[in-house]
């Protein structure tokens, strides 16, 4: 029997359960999340902190180490469905105690590309930061994202790509977003493999995320600045 | 008369190396030179060796001369552009001319602009897909088709290698919904006939839990592209 074997989480305190959760989460353990959730809310902690000091946080580390590629997109995705087991219980709860709202984000993949790995990952990670997220899905035409923004008014408009041949369709989304003059109304954030920055200036987004983390500080970063400039 | 006898003398070359070739070794480590024969390079993906070989054999194309980047850079696009730069600076003093065999390849524009700041040419198209298919063709056929999977002869041949291994469904085969849950159907662009490879490729399909469509596509644009280089006198 291995050590791993031999844990108990429930006969962790705390400091020690939130530290096992981080290594579960870095190993893709979906159960032992799920189990560690329902131990910490027994143990009367705030939905909201679980989310973002157990979930959040060790999906942090997830990506850093992606990042640095000590970790590669199987591990990534193991430990995003971990995450998403942790989250499918505390989402119910989170509206029931007031946590904190961040903004909110509309989010799909452009027309003609059916990819939404990363797409995924950003709207876990913008839910766990505490933004509400609507996921329009893929393949979709600018129609699409010009319904969903009228519909929910978000903060902020997020779009997804994975081919090459697909990306220039952002901008397309963009020209028609400043023709029907709604374009100043939203934070465009854009993400995706072949993107980089220089192609989101050219496309005129707002910013250009090349992973889910970025994505959460860049959005939080353009709510915050939104806010100041509309109480200024 | 040299030059000659030693043009005629090339596609028997050819047919060695095409006999030589290692998919592993062209996955991993790519293709030398030969060094000897040839005034024009073509710098190409692994993933087309046999293709290229295959197209200086029929047309004697004695005035070619082949090397290969490592094929697994299309798992990794990043790395091509500066690779090719790499390239190029390695064997432009011993060629009239150096030809890249690669399409965008997910390198978003960037192996575009290296071979411009280079000056030397790439194969028109956003990847050998395309190009396989006709670029024009599968312009068209893309807006309808987008829920392919697309595979090469090469690609069926590593499957293991581009698709099980690097995305972990060897050791995670409840990853598969997550990679090809959007996909409907797995397309092979049969390069050439063969019932070993169809099946293979036919298995492929259902590995992934995908409908399956065999595509004879030959070689393509490739060809049209590699024709006008010409030897120069």
């Amino acid at each position: 029997m291995s050590e791993e074997e031999d844990i108990i989480l429930s006969e962790l305190d705390d400091e020690e359960l939130v530290q096992q959760m981080f290594d579960d989460l870095y190993d893709g353990l979906k159960e032992e999340i799920e189990e560690a959730v329902n131990i910490l809310l027994e143990r009367g902690w705030a939905p909201y902190n679980i989310l973002t000091d157990a979930l959040v946080g060790g999906m942090t580390i997830v990506g850093a180490d992606f990042r640095d590629g000590i970790l590669f997109v199987p591990e990534v995705l193991l430990a995003a469905n971990a995450m998403k087991g942790g989250m499918a219980i505390l989402k119910p709860l989170l509206a029931e105690t007031g946590a904190p709202r961040m903004g909110s984000m509309v989010i799909g993949t452009v027309k003609g590309d059916i990819h939404d790995i990363g797409k995924n990952l950003v709207s876990m990670m913008m839910e766990g930061a505490g933004f509400e997220v609507v996921d329009i899905g893929i393949n979709n035409p600018v129609e699409n994202y010009l319904e969903a923004l009228e519909e929910h008014k978000p903060d902020i408009l997020g779009m997804s790509a994975l081919l090459t041949t697909t990306m220039p369709y952002m901008k397309v989304v963009i020209d028609t977003m400043v023709e029907s003059g709604v374009r100043e109304d939203y934070i465009v954030l854009v993400g995706g493999a072949p993107l980089n920055e220089e192609f989101g200036k050219a496309i005129g987004a707002d910013g250009y995320c090349r992973d889910a983390a970025v994505a959460v500080e860049m959005a939080k970063d353009y709510v915050a600045r939104k806010h100041n400039q509309m109480n200024a | 008369m040299f030059k000659r006898s030693q043009r005629l003398e090339a596609p028997a070359n050819v047919t060695d190396k095409i006999t030589q070739l290692n998919d592993a070794k062209l996955t991993e480590n790519g293709l030398s030179p030969t060094g000897e024969t040839g005034r024009v390079l073509l710098l190409a993906c692994g993933a087309l060796a046999r293709e290229i070989l295959a197209l200086i054999e029929i047309n004697s194309w004695s005035h070619m001369d082949l090397t290969c980047l490592p094929a697994i850079y299309h798992n990794h696009p990043e790395r091509i552009a500066p690779a090719i730069a790499e390239a190029v600076a390695k064997h432009r003093g011993s060629y009239e001319q150096i030809f890249v065999v690669y399409a965008d390849c997910g390198t978003g524009g960037a192996l575009a602009k290296t071979c411009k700041d280079l000056g030397v040419e790439m194969i028109p198209g956003p990847h050998c897909y395309s190009f396989f298919e006709g670029n024009d063709r599968f312009a068209k056929i893309a807006e309808e088709e987008f829920t392919a999977f697309y595979l090469t002869d090469f690609l069926v041949r590593q499957f293991d290698a581009f698709v099980i291994k690097p995305m972990g469904l060897d050791r995670h085969p409840e990853l598969k919904d997550m990679y090809f849950g959007n996909y409907e159907k797995l397309v092979y662009q049969a390069q050439t006939e063969d019932p070993t490879l169809t099946a293979k490729a036919q298995d492929c399909a259902e590995r992934l839990g995908l409908a399956f469509e065999r595509r004879f596509t030959g070689y393509g644009d490739l060809e049209t592209a590699l024709k006008p280089l010409k030897a120069r006198n």
